[in-house]
Formats: structure tokens, C-alpha cells, sequence
């Protein structure tokens, strides 16, 4: 291989002899054969069940409670009071009872859910404007054509912020009190903030640049999204700095969930309360809803879901199980390519040849 | 490197010359000088030929229009000179690639999909999919034809040129065609008798005349056409040929410089029509292709109308059609339900529509193209004698090598060296060999004349050319004779040697050196050029006594019909004990001309020379009736070099017998006799000691009829197939009775003869193909080259459509190489067509065994798996947003984000794949090489079968499954962070397309049998390439684009223990079919390949230095055991049970013949086969 290139004469058209060009690169042949696969799948089933064991004993370990409160106690009356859009802006409260049988340990975790609400209709979903939520100024007055029919009212001022999701968003309020055991009524604290992503409340979410005016002023010439009862700048009255499009409900509310059944995330209980430091403790429990969500119309449930998680999230014994089942696939499996190896590639000599 | 870019000096490059110049200067390098200027004369009247005007052009040149009277001057519009001679330019790669992919059956397809994504609300952006949809034609200014060029010595032609003067004095210029065929010896051109004294500028500026001529043709050696030259009111008109046409991209030699007018320009070049008019051939792996693309077209117009019936199924109920949630715009309502319908259907179809991988024909062309390098790479296929590599002409076909099922060759230069020298001649039937003296007969000395002139050799002196060269005077001057023909060479060498010697073509003059010293001077008036159906050539000369001969020779078969006179029975007697030496015998005859005959003959040929239509069929015409009544001078032969026999290309023998052992049936396709080209068969080892020779040949059917013949023959060869069992039959073992068959032209012609009106003659056609498909061989003797097309034509259009392959040298060899599926041509020394109209070239017949053993099988396997790949991994990628629809309503909702969607098929999973069909080797070529027979196991397009497709459906559609609803399961309304946050749909996408692109990577890392360097970047960079764009994509909020619905999802994804456990888990379960198969099958039913693999494994890369044993193979059988209930197995896809025992049945014995036994016996066995190839390597005839 001459490295001087002298090419002329007759070999001037010769090929560079490089392992390269020449397909003779050094290269590792693998093969997937019985002798390299087999301590394989016997680890794999190994590991497999090891994490599934380990798995289930975890989700073991988490508590939950679901509640359907939809037509539960005295909510009825709100429900049939929903039918009726008319009745819209009145206010409905209800209440529901129930009980825990065992402590609830830890945090605990409220969530309201939805059953056969589509937030992933490809029209609902693409009904926002991202832009008008990051707080650009010229999205807050010019809202994006995707936001159609929910982008301006009927006098055509701007919506902020516009679109199908915002304007549908739950707005059922909960509160919840445990009856101590032989005195009154506990309201349970429940932690509204820092619930949503980090990077949804500090980065995504902005509010558009306010330069020393009241958010209402720089909320001044839009409208409320038609569904609304309020303003965006006074979703939250108690918290000023959770208002406009950095409303906590309201971002959460935005991340649209992947199916029809979903659950949101409400509040998490505040255990700075001596009562419930170490979380939920067993008995009976009153949930008071200012009922406004309607889901009749698309035969939709609602739900509280009280849960305590561990590193490993909520009680899904999807997880485990399946790592316990493909454990022992592979170990059936492996033990079936080991009678085919024992039977044929000893007798045989297929497997080495 | 990825484009073929030819750039070529951009001659014309004027936008409308001046009218009132004169003169105008266009190119700073090539002077081009346009003229126009006075009129006057007059267009003659009556024409030579009736020609049909419509298919030719008229030029005028300088654009001086005719003279008054004549027909109007009609300023026809050329086209300008640009020439955009390559397949892809840089700019043009993308734009132009997607417009060949249009071409296709998905043409249609990818329109449509653009054009609705524009029209409709569609889940998905029009522009990421239409954007390298479109491309610009650059519309260029229209450019004249007519100027008059002038061109100074080793420049290149700008255009297709009409010689119209040269510096020289005799009218010629000497030109290398190098850079268009390849053949660099020098070609003399003429310019035109009435205009080649004018040779300076202002004589050229007042020639007025026309030209008219065919419209453009590819031909490079075919040109037809007239000028009218208007000479003080008279027109003159002069056939114009192909010897007066310079063509584009030549290169003018040893003249100072010329004047000649352009008749074709830009993309009507002779040149780009070469580029442009290759007929583009089908490989069986694209068909296959498009019939799985017609498979996945039916699968996605049923998603799509699957999905749209269920979504009105579903929206039935009103709650659902409208909930107060999702209100409707207002113009939405009013659409009519119908409309709304097949919106909604369309916009299904896009959603789905990369289940057919736009980006799988931009990956199968580049890595074809890019494939097809390393075959031009191969140091292998260098030849240092020739100084020549392989060559790909047509990078489409390059799988199609390891498909080859029949093999047409060429004997001489292709299985022969054609490596010429004059052995002897015979005059009146006395013989002669050189250096020997003469004893002056009467017929002698014209004898020697007529072989000193009657050749088209030309005389150059000096300048280096490798082409065919002897010198004249060795060591003294360096001269050589140069020709197309190497006989033609080897003619004039061995008259020299006789005494004669050739000196040069001077002003039309011959001049000979005869034995005294003395030179002698003959007037060359016109030359009857060579042609493959005469098979013979003349002169006719003027003597400087004033006599006219015709001189005329060729093959014994043209010459003796027409032979009046001369000693023919003692002539033919020594042409016929040559032939059976395998030696190449030309006649030669002449005959006296009369001046009337003369002017008879005269007229004649410039009748047919004038003709702009059917030149050819008249000139050939002409020729007829003048070369007759010849007398008969003698016959002199040349042959090879060595001794006094045929010489065989190196390791022709070894080739062919690969070839048999492959599974390929060889037949040589021959224009000599029988006996010569069935002793060259015997030695090249296509016919054995053992094989029983069938003849079709005239000498049968003349004793039976053809009839009877065929049915003997039929029965013959039936009987004893049908006795066969397929186990002990291969081709290649040497108890059965193999058979080879010779026909000959004459008969295959009666053959092909379409069936007569009685049907008891039958179909020939059928019976002989029955016939020719039991025979492992066949001898297809005096064949003319348009029968070689036609036999390869017959055998492809038989009904197992097998792949042939025709391979040759010459001109002759053109057709075949052109009908077959797959041309090659060899460089051989009968000129460059047969490299130029082939799709590959190789140097030598023996690289053959490579190009087809090793190139063949290693480019089938990569784009099978390709195709099959592609397929399977877009299944996996869309099946996953057809589950989603049902749980989203079917409202087309995308699952993955658009960034995922665009990018999946271009960068996440595009170069491992194309990386794998570029060098994935499942096998050590040195294997191949050694076992031939392992390109029986991908016989017959067997990796891309239905059943092979199935499966890997069946795979993507259970990886697409699992992914989609492991996933679903996980977010079963359940959290899975620590913190209590919920995520949302995009999460979940990213979820599902995370272990989508892990898996379908890791899939083709489980295919990869070759893991170099390249392979372990790739695929891991491209998994890395993956994850970092996630990051970046998920990372910023991105200033210009209104949805930010990607941020940092994937990293809150990735904050989740419970995804990563669910990423890995989907992976490993999406895998473990596949590895399971895998490793069952290589267990209980092993491939060819897979053993091969295997013992590879075993003997740590060493198994190539041990040759396979053919005689392995009876032993085989018995020693098989624990085995038989396998066997039984159906299972068609898997390799014959035939090839399983070429070489690795003798490890089955017992365990302990693994370690050291077999090695000895292997060694053993390459010592015994290695001897076997020394004994029949290079017999000699």
C-alpha cells in the first residue's frame, strides 16, 4: 500500500486497498444461538422477576380511595340542576360522605377525575394558543385561528385565554373535613400550589409583561372564555400571584390528557396540621363540592381520588405484573430452548455446527 | 461523491448574436465564430431520396438563409448548449431523486397526499411533507444552431459538429473518442470534400450551404445526413456519415485546428442522449417492492375507511358528535355530511400515510448508488494488465447479480483471449507460414495485396495509446497499426513479417513496402465497411497501373457462396481442418472492375450513402450486389498466441465451474463452428468428460426431421430427470448423467420458426426450453448477434421468468448484453460498445465469479433487508396512532408530535439501516468465493417472499401492539411520578415513540451480522442523536412556532422510575419474538448461511481456508442422523435440503470430530480439490 500514491502508468485506475473499500473492515460477528442466548434469557427472567416482586410489594404499599361523586348524596339535585344550561350561572353546593378504613400514611394526594371527557379530539386539543399563554403580547389580542369558535366574543373582543380547553375547564371546587372522632368537624388543608410542572408554572405560562400595571389593566380589552364565571386575573382571590395564566388548575387543566378517562391533580394535604402529620387518619370524612361541571351531556362521571404514592407513583399494578408475566415467559421460554438444545444440539450437533 | 457530477465547459453561452456582426466571438476558449452573410444560388431541385421530411432537421449554416426560390427559410429553435449530462447534480439530488421516485407506483401516491394536506385541515403540516416536494425548472435561453466552430488541437468538441475543414491538407483530423466510449486510439474523421479547402476564417465565412440531417439519435456510430453545398448557383449535395460528425465530449488530435458546424447542441448532443436513452431495467427486488407497496396501500385505504366508518358509528350518538366542550365553528355545521365524510377520510389517509415510506426509495437509490462503489473499489477486480477496474454503469441493478439463474456468454474474448497473431495463410491451397520465401505464383502476389488493403488498420506514429498497439519497426520508431479489430492488426503484422508492409493512408493513397523495397501506391476509393451480418469487408482500389480491384474478405461461410472461380475445394479443405483446431480462418477474394463497372458502383453507393432513411438497409443493399462474382485468392488464419491453439481467458474453467456449482446455467453463445467453439467448451470446463452431449444441429435435421429430433431429445433427457430424486440431484456430483447441449444458428431458427398451421409440428419453442432447462450447459454455435438477443429473449420470457445475465466484448455481444437483465460487458479488445451499452464492465471473464458470488449475494441480502425493514419499521410507527384513534374519538389526533413524525423516517432510524445495506456481510466473502453453492440459498428472490413479508408484518404489527398498549396500561388513569403530577397525551406519545425508535434499532442491531466500528457509531449515535434531539426539541420554548406542547416533556419523562422500568420492559418484549425465532431456527432449521455462520464461529474465521468437497456429499447422507424428523418439517422457505450437505454434515458424526479431526480432513480435502483445479485450469486446445 503505497502511501506516496505513485499512480500512473497501468495501475493508475487501481482501487485504494483499504480494509474499507475493500469490505474487509475487522468486525465482531455476533449470533443469536442457543449457547449465547440461553444465560441470557435465564438472567433476564432473573432480574425480571426480582423487580417485579420488588415492584408489587411497593404498589402494595400505596393507598387508594376513589369517589364517585356524581350523583352521590346530596348531589343529586346539583346534577339534575346541571341538566339545564340555563341554570348555568346559578351555584350549586353539595356534599358527600365517606369513610377511610385505614390510615392513609404520608402524603396524600387529591385528585378530581373525568370519565369519557375527550380532551384528545384532535380539534379540542389544538384549540389553544400557546403563544397567548408564554405571554406574548401580540397572541393576547390576536388569538391564534385555532382557537375558532372560542377566540373572540360575540363583539368580537379577544378571548384570553382562547380556545376549547380553556374555556372548559373544570370548575367544580372541593373541600374537605374529617370528623374527628367525638368532637366536630376538621377542614383538611389541602396545599393548592406547586402542583403543577416547574418548568409549565416558571417558563411555559407567563403572563404577559405587566410594567407596573395591575394584571387587570393588562388584561383590559380581552374577554373571559364564554364558560367562564370569572375574569382570568381573579381565578385565584386568596393568592394574587396565582392569577391570570399562571393559575396552577388552569395549567394543569391545559395539559391535555392522553384518554378519555383521566384525573388532575387538585391539592395535596398539608400535614403542617398536627391532626394529619402522618397523613389521613381512619374514619369518616364529609367532601363539599361547589358543583358546576356538567357532564351529563356526554354521559361523563366525576370522581375524587384521594391516593398516597411512593418513588414509584400510584397504585398501578400494571408494572409489576407485567415484569412478573414476561419473567416467566422468558423463563419458560428458556427452559423450552433448553430441552430443544439438550434434545438436538447434543444429539445432533445442530446447535455448534 | 454522491452525485455523478459531470461538468462540462459551457461552450455556447450567448444570448442572441448580433445580427449585423459578421463575426462574433463567443467562448474564450473554444472560438466560436458565428457567420452570416450574402446570399445568392439556387436550391436545387430534385433529391436524391424520397425521404419523409418530418424526421429530419435542415441547418443553415451561419444561419445564411437559402437562396431565393427555394423553400422559405423557417428558423427552426434549438436547443441552447447547456448539458446537464449527470443522473444528480448538488442542487438538483433531493428535488430530482423525489421526482424518479414519482415515477413509481408511489408516484401517484405521495401527490395526492401533498395536494390534501394543502386542501384540508389535516392533523399534519403541509409543509413538512410537501416542502422537498417541489423544485425548480430553470427555464434557459433557446440558443441557435448552425455556427460555424472552430476548435484547435486537444480541445474538446463543445457540440455535435460537421467537419467542415481542417488544417491538414488531406481533410481529416484525427480525433479520440476516449471520454465517450473509452476507446482512445485515434478515429480520422474527413471534413466535406467541396468545403475542406476552405480553412481560414474568411474562406469558411463564404460558404453557403444547408445541411440536412436525421433528428437526434443516441447512436453514437450512426449518423445520417446531407449537405447541399450552393457553389456559383449549382447545389451540390453530399452524403454525410458518421465519419464527418464529431461528437460532443471527443477531443481533437495531432490537428492544428478546425473548422466544422454544429448540428446538435446541449441536451440534443449525441452525448446526452447517451446519458438520458438508457432503457431503464427492473430489478425483481423492486418489483417485489412495488407489490408490497400495493399490500400496504390496500392496508392503509382500510385504516382509513375502517376509521371514518367508526367515527360516524361513533359520533352517532349526539353527546358525542358536538359536546359543549368542542363546539364547532359555525361553518363547520353547514358542511354537508358527505364532504365531512371523505374529509374525514383524507385526512385519515395522511395521518397513516407513512406506513409507505417515502424515504425507503430515497434509501434504496441511495444505497445503490453508493453500494455500487464498492464494486468499482474492488482490488480483486483490478486487472493490472488492462489496467482496468470494474465499472457500474447502472447502479439499479446491483441485487439483481445475486439472482442470476442463466448465463449467456460470448467465446471469443470473453471465455478466450483474443489476443491475435497471424499463424498461416493458404493460397490456392498451398500454405504459408511467415519467414518463409515465397516462390512467386500468379494469385500469390495478389494474394499479399489484397491483405496489405483490404483492412481498416490505421498507421500511428508516435504518442502512447493503450489501445491495441504493435510496433511497427520494434524498438526503432514507434509506430503502430491501430484497429478496432485486433485481427485486423495481427493481419497487417504477419504481412509484414511476409514481406508486405503497410505504411500509411496518404491523400487517399495506400502505400506498400513490398519485397524489394519499393513502394507502391494504391488509390483507396472506397472501403464496403465490416458489418456482423455480411461478416465481411472490401476495398476498392486503383492500382498505379490504372487497374480497379475489389478486394474482399470474411468468414468462409459469406465468401464461398459468392466465389465464381479459384481453387475452392482445396481452400475449403484447409478452412475446415483449421476449424477443428479452434482456429479463426478469413477468406479472401477479388475481383476486376471494368471503369463502367466502376461507375456503375459508384453510383450505387453514393445513391444509399445519400439516403437520410433506411441508409443502413440500402447501403447493405448496395454491398449485396457488389461483392459478387468474386474470384477466390486464398485464406489465411490467426489465432492465439501460444502454440497453435485458442487460448482461455485466465480461470475461465474456474468461473464457470463456480457458476454450475451456484446454480446457474451457463451458455456459451457463439458465432464460430461447432467443433472450435465444443473444444473450447470442453476446456473451460462447461461440458465434462461425463456429460452427454445432445446436438440440434443441421447435420441431425438434416438426416430426421426437427421434429423428431426434439421429441428424441426431449425423451432422452425426461427419462432420466424423472428418475431423479431431488435429494441426490445438484448439478455438480458426478454419478448423474449431466447433459449438455449444441445447437446451432441455422436450427435455432427453425426452432423459434412460429408453430405452422398444423398442430401436430407443435410448439418447438416449449419443448426445446424443456430441454434446454434439463441441461446444465448449452453450445449455441454460428450464431448471428441478433440470435443471441433472441435466445436470451426466449429464456426470459419462459414461465419461470428466471434472471439471465449475458456477458461479452464485442460489438456482436451488444444486443444480448441489451436484452438480458443483467449486461456485462468485458473490456476486451474489440472496442468499447459492449463496456458502453453494458450496465457493468468488468476487466476479465474470471471477475465474474466475484461480481456475482460475492457482490451478487452480499447486495440481494442488504436490500432485502431493507425493503423488509422499511416496511416493518413503519408498521410499528403508524400501527400505534391507528390503536390511538379509538380511544380519541377517531379524530385524527396525531399520537407523536409532528417533530417525530417528519423525522423518524430521515433521521431517527434512516442510517442504521442504510448503513447495514451498505455493509453488512452475513458471510465471509472468502466463503462465498470458496462455496459457491451458497448462492442457492437466495435463489429465486427468496428473502423477499410473501411469507418472509408476513412475518415481518405480522412482527411490526405485535411490536406496534405492545408498545402502544403497554404504554396505555401504565397511564392507566394512574399517576406515575413521585410528586403527584399527572402527564399528558404528548407524554405518552414520546413514551411510545421512545420505545418505538429503541426497538426497531435494536431489531436491525439483532439482524447485524458484521458489527465494525461504522455499525456501533451508527447505531448507538443514531439512539444518541435521538435522545439529544428530544432534549433540545423538549427544551426551549421556540420563538417562531405557536404550540409548545413538547416542552420538557421528554425530561419529565424521563424524571419518571416508573417509564424508564416501562421503556425497558416494551423493549426487551417487543424483542423477544424475534430472538426466539431466530435462535429456534438456527436450531432445528438451520440456513445454508446459518451453519455456514456457525462452523465460521467455530474455527474462529479460519473455515474460508478450507474448501468444501464436492465429494463430501455421498457420504453425507449416510452419516446423517438424529436428523430425519427435522427434515421433515414442512418449510418451504428455508434452504433446499440439497444444499444443507455441501460441506458441513461431517461435524455431525459425534462431538469429538469438532475439536481436531475435521481440520486434517479439511486441509486434506483443499489439498485434493486444489490439485483438481491445477488439472483442469488452463487446457489448451
Amino acid at each position: 500500500m503505497g502511501k506516496a500514491k505513485v499512480k500512473s502508468g497501468p495501475l493508475a485506475r487501481r482501487p485504494d486497498n483499504s480494509a474499507f473499500k475493500q469490505q474487509r473492515l475487522p468486525a465482531w460477528s455476533p449470533m443469536l444461538t442457543a449457547n449465547t442466548v440461553l444465560p441470557f434469557f435465564y438472567f433476564m427472567a432473573l432480574i425480571c422477576m426480582l423487580l417485579g416482586v420488588w415492584l408489587l410489594l411497593t404498589v402494595q404499599s400505596t393507598q387508594e380511595m376513589k369517589l364517585d361523586y356524581t350523583e352521590a348524596g346530596s348531589c343529586n339535585l346539583c346534577y339534575i340542576k346541571r341538566q339545564n344550561a340555563s341554570n348555568a350561572a346559578q351555584s350549586c353546593t353539595c356534599s358527600v360522605m365517606f369513610s377511610i378504613q385505614k390510615a392513609f400514611k404520608g402524603d396524600v394526594f387529591f385528585y378530581y377525575g373525568l370519565k369519557n371527557f375527550h380532551q384528545n379530539l384532535r380539534r379540542y386539543m389544538d384549540s389553544r394558543d400557546d403563544g397567548q399563554m408564554v405571554g406574548r403580547k401580540r397572541n393576547l389580542k390576536n388569538p391564534s385561528s385555532y382557537c375558532q369558535p372560542f377566540d373572540k366574543d360575540q363583539t368580537g373582543v379577544p378571548i384570553a385565554p382562547c380556545g376549547a380547553v380553556a374555556n372548559s375547564i373544570f370548575n367544580d371546587s372541593f373541600t374537605l373535613s374529617y370528623h374527628q372522632p367525638g368532637s366536630y368537624r376538621v377542614r383538611i388543608p389541602l396545599l393548592r400550589r406547586g402542583i403543577t410542572w416547574y418548568t409549565d408554572e416558571n417558563v411555559k405560562f407567563r403572563n404577559p409583561k405587566t410594567e407596573n400595571l395591575t394584571l387587570a389593566e393588562v388584561f383590559k380589552d380581552t374577554a373571559r372564555p364564554l364558560y367562564w364565571q370569572k375574569p382570568v386575573y381573579e381565578l385565584d382571590p386568596d393568592d394574587p400571584t396565582n392569577n391570570g395564566f399562571i393559575n396552577e388548575d388552569l395549567i394543569i387543566w391545559m395539559r391535555e390528557a392522553a384518554f378519555p378517562n383521566f384525573k388532575k391533580l387538585y391539592g395535596v394535604l398539608n400535614r403542617a396540621d398536627e391532626v394529619f402529620a402522618k397523613g389521613l387518619p381512619a374514619g369518616n370524612y364529609t367532601i363539599d363540592i361547589n358543583y358546576n361541571f356538567p357532564v351529563q351531556y356526554f354521559r361523563g362521571r366525576k370522581e375524587v381520588v384521594l391516593t398516597t404514592l411512593t418513588w414509584f407513583g400510584g397504585q398501578n399494578h400494571f408494572l409489576p405484573v407485567a415484569y412478573l408475566v414476561t419473567s416467566s415467559l422468558i423463563l419458560l421460554l428458556a427452559v423450552v430452548l433448553t430441552v430443544i438444545w439438550w434434545k438436538f444440539g447434543k444429539a445432533g450437533k445442530n446447535m455448534q455446527e | 461523491m454522491l452525485f455523478y457530477l459531470i461538468t462540462r465547459r459551457q461552450a455556447f453561452h450567448v444570448k442572441s448574436p448580433n445580427p449585423d456582426e459578421s463575426l462574433s466571438v463567443i467562448d474564450t476558449r473554444d472560438v466560436i465564430v458565428g457567420l452570416r452573410g450574402r446570399s445568392g444560388g439556387e436550391r436545387r431541385k430534385e433529391c436524391v431520396g424520397e425521404e419523409n421530411w418530418v424526421d429530419s432537421r435542415t441547418i443553415y449554416i451561419g444561419h445564411k438563409e437559402p437562396p431565393p426560390g427555394t423553400e422559405a427559410f423557417i428558423q427552426q429553435r434549438f436547443p441552447d448548449n447547456r448539458i446537464v449530462s449527470s443522473k444528480y447534480t448538488f442542487w438538483n439530488f433531493i428535488p430530482k431523486n423525489m421526482f424518479e421516485q414519482f415515477r413509481r407506483v408511489a408516484n401517484f401516491y405521495f401527490l395526492i397526499i401533498f395536494l390534501v394536506q394543502l386542501i384540508i385541515d389535516t392533523p399534519t403540516s403541509p409543509i413538512t411533507s410537501g416542502l422537498p416536494l417541489f423544485f425548480v425548472i430553470t427555464v434557459t435561453a433557446i440558443k441557435q444552431v448552425g455556427d460555424v466552430v472552430f476548435v484547435k488541437e486537444n480541445e474538446t468538441f463543445p457540440c455535435d459538429l460537421i467537419l467542415l475543414s481542417t488544417s491538414r491538407d488531406e481533410g481529416v483530423c484525427y480525433v479520440t473518442t476516449a471520454s465517450l466510449d473509452g476507446e482512445s486510439s485515434h478515429k480520422t474523421y474527413f471534413a466535406v470534400q467541396d468545403t475542406k479547402a476552405y480553412n481560414t476564417e474568411q474562406e469558411v465565412d463564404s460558404i453557403h450551404a444547408t445541411i440536412e440531417c436525421e433528428q437526434p439519435q443516441p447512436d453514437l456510430y450512426k449518423f445520417v445526413g446531407r449537405i447541399n453545398i450552393y457553389m456559383d448557383n449549382e447545389p451540390v449535395a453530399r452524403p454525410l456519415g458518421s465519419e464527418n460528425l464529431l461528437l460532443r465530449g471527443a477531443t481533437l488530435k495531432n490537428t492544428e485546428y478546425i473548422y466544422a458546424v454544429a448540428i446538435y447542441t446541449g441536451m440534443e448532443t449525441k452525448m446526452a442522449l447517451n446519458y438520458q436513452s438508457k432503457t431503464q431495467k427492473r430489478s425483481a427486488v423492486e418489483k417485489s417492492m412495488n407489490a408490497y407497496l400495493v399490500v400496504y396501500l390496500f392496508i392503509l385505504i382500510s385504516k382509513a375507511f375502517v376509521n371514518t366508518v367508526l367515527k360516524y358509528v361513533w359520533q352517532a350518538d349526539p353527546n358525542r358528535d358536538e359536546p359543549w366542550y368542542n363546539d364547532r365553528t359555525e361553518s363547520e355545521r353547514q358542511r354537508h355530511i358527505v364532504i365531512r365524510a371523505f374529509t374525514d377520510f383524507l385526512a385519515f389517509m395522511v395521518l397513516f400515510n407513512y406506513i409507505i415510506p417515502v424515504s425507503m426509495y430515497v434509501t434504496v437509490e441511495m444505497q445503490k448508488f453508493l453500494g455500487s462503489y464498492f464494486i468499482m473499489w474492488d482490488d480483486e477486480m483490478f486487472d493490472e494488465e488492462l489496467g482496468e477496474r470494474a465499472v457500474v454503469n447502472t447502479s439499479d441493478l446491483n441485487e439483481e447479480l445475486g439472482q442470476v439463474e442463466y448465463v449467456f456468454t460470448d467465446k471469443t474474448g470473453t471465455l478466450t483471449e483474443n489476443n491475435m497473431e497471424f499463424i498461416e495463410c493458404c493460397v490456392d491451397g498451398h500454405v504459408y507460414v511467415p519467414h518463409v520465401i515465397l516462390n512467386g505464383q500468379e494469385h500469390e502476389e495478389l494474394f499479399f495485396r489484397a491483405l496489405c488493403l483490404c483492412h481498416t488498420v490505421q498507421v500511428k506514429e508516435e504518442e502512447t495509446v493503450d489501445g491495441i498497439k504493435q510496433g511497427i519497426h520494434q524498438g526503432k520508431s514507434t509506430s503502430f497499426y491501430i484497429s478496432s479489430s485486433p485481427d485486423e492488426v495481427a493481419l497487417v503484422e504477419g504481412m509484414k513479417r511476409l514481406g508486405f508492409t503497410y505504411l500509411r493512408l496518404k491523400d487517399s493513397h495506400m502505400e506498400i513496402l513490398n519485397r524489394e523495397d519499393e513502394i507502391e501506391r494504391f488509390e483507396l476509393l472506397e472501403v464496403l465497411t465490416f458489418d456482423s451480418v455480411r461478416r465481411r469487408m472490401s476495398v476498392i482500389v486503383r492500382s498505379s497501373s490504372g487497374q480497379l480491384y475489389l478486394f474482399c474478405k470474411g468468414a468462409d461461410s459469406s465468401i464461398f457462396p459468392r466465389v465464381i472461380s479459384g481453387k475452392v475445394e482445396q481452400v475449403k479443405a484447409r478452412v475446415e481442418h483449421n476449424a477443428v483446431e479452434g482456429l479463426r480462418t478469413l477468406c479472401v477474394a477479388y475481383r476486376l472492375l471494368s471503369p463502367e463497372q466502376y461507375q456503375e458502383v459508384c453510383h450505387l453507393l453514393s445513391g444509399a450513402k445519400l439516403a437520410l432513411q433506411d441508409r443502413d438497409k440500402r447501403l447493405a443493399e448496395a454491398y449485396d450486389i457488389i461483392e459478387k462474382d468474386l474470384i477466390l485468392l486464398g485464406a489465411y488464419r490467426c489465432g492465439g498466441q501460444v502454440g497453435g491453439g485458442t487460448r482461455l481467458q485466465e480461470k475461465a474453467a474456474d468461473t464457470i465451474e463456480s457458476l454450475h456449482k451456484a446454480g446457474m446455467k451457463v451458455w456459451v453463445l457463439t458465432g464460430d463452428k461447432m467443433e472450435t467453439a465444443a473444444a473450447t467448451c470442453y476446456a473451460s470446463k462447461l461440458f465434462h468428460r461425463n456429460t452427454q452431449i445432445l446436438e440440434l444441429t443441421t447435420k441431425r435435421t438434416e438426416e430426421q426431421s426437427l421434429h423428431d429430433v426434439l421429441f428424441d431429445l426431449s425423451r432422452t433427457v425426461l427419462r432420466q430427470h424423472g428418475g431423479m430424486t431431488r435429494d441426490t440431484f445438484s448439478g455438480l456430483s458426478g454419478d448423474c448423467t449431466d447433459y449438455g447441449l449444441i445447437i446451432d444458428g441455422a436450427t435455432l431458427s427453425a426452432v423459434m420458426r412460429p408453430p405452422q398451421e398444423d398442430s401436430n409440428s407443435g410448439n418447438y419453442k416449449e419443448i426445446f426450453l424443456e430441454i434446454c432447462r434439463n441441461c446444465s450447459a448449452v453450445l449455441c454455435c454460428r450464431m448471428a448477434p441478433l440470435q443471441k438477443a433472441q435466445i436470451v429473449k426466449l429464456i426470459k420470457a419462459s414461465k419461470e421468468h428466471p434472471i439471465t445475465l449475458a456477458i461479452g466484448d464485442g460489438a456482436n455481444d451488444v444486443s444480448m448484453i441489451l436484452e438480458a437483465h443483467v449486461g456485462v460487458g468485458i473490456m476486451g479488445k474489440e472496442g468499447r460498445q459492449a463496456v458502453r451499452n453494458s450496465d457493468y464492465a468488468i476487466p476479465k471473464f474470471k471477475h465474474l465469479k466475484k461480481m456475482l458470488l460475492v457482490h451478487g449475494h452480499y447486495y440481494y441480502i442488504r436490500i432485502s433487508e431493507l425493503v423488509q425493514y422499511f416496511f416493518y419499521k413503519n408498521v410499528c410507527f403508524i400501527f400505534p396512532q391507528f390503536l390511538y384513534q379509538f380511544f380519541c374519538g377517531f379524530s385524527q389526533q396525531p399520537l407523536y408530535d409532528t417533530a417525530y413524525l417528519t423525522l423518524y423516517n430521515i433521521s431517527f432510524t434512516s442510517l442504521p439501516i442504510l448503513l447495514y445495506s451498505l455493509i453488512e456481510q452475513h458471510i465471509n466473502m472468502d466463503i462465498l468465493k470458496k462455496d459457491p453453492s451458497l448462492y442457492r440459498d437466495i435463489a429465486k428472490n427468496s428473502l423477499l417472499r410473501w411469507p418472509i413479508f408476513i412475518y415481518w408484518t405480522i412482527l411490526g404489527v405485535y411490536d406496534a401492539i405492545v408498545m402502544f398498549f403497554g404504554a396505555y396500561f401504565l397511564f392507566d388513569n394512574t399517576t406515575f411520578t413521585s410528586n403527584g403530577q399527572m402527564f399528558g397525551n404528548w407524554t405518552f406519545g414520546t413514551l411510545v415513540f421512545t420505545v418505538l425508535v429503541f426497538t426497531v434499532t435494536f431489531k436491525l442491531a439483532l439482524d447485524t451480522h458484521y458489527w465494525t466500528w461504522i455499525n456501533h457509531f451508527v447505531i448507538w449515535g443514531s439512539l444518541i442523536f435521538f435522545v439529544v434531539f428530544s432534549l433540545l426539541w423538549g427544551g426551549i420554548i421556540w420563538p417562531f412556532l405557536n404550540y409548545q406542547r413538547m416542552y420538557y416533556v421528554f425530561m419529565q419523562m424521563l424524571s419518571s422510575g416508573p417509564a424508564w422500568l416501562s421503556i425497558i420492559l416494551l423493549i426487551t418484549a417487543g424483542l423477544l419474538p424475534d430472538v426466539l425465532k431466530k435462535v429456534i431456527w438456527r436450531a432445528l432449521w438451520p440456513t445454508t448461511t446459518e451453519r455456514i455462520q456457525n462452523a465460521d464461529k467455530l474455527y474462529k474465521g479460519h473455515l474460508s481456508e478450507f474448501t468444501p468437497l464436492a465429494s463430501l456429499q455421498s457420504k453425507a447422507g449416510s452419516q446423517r442422523r438424529g436428523s430425519g424428523g427435522q427434515r421433515n418439517v414442512p418449510n418451504p422457505r428455508r434452504s433446499e435440503p440439497f444444499s444443507k450437505k455441501t460441506m458441513f454434515t461431517r461435524w455431525q458424526r459425534t462431538p469429538d470430530y469438532c475439536t481436531f479431526t475435521p481440520l486434517l480432513r479439511f486441509a486434506d480435502g483443499a489439498r485434493n480439490s486444489r490439485q483438481g483445479y491445477a488439472h483442469g485450469g488452463q487446457t489448451s486446445v
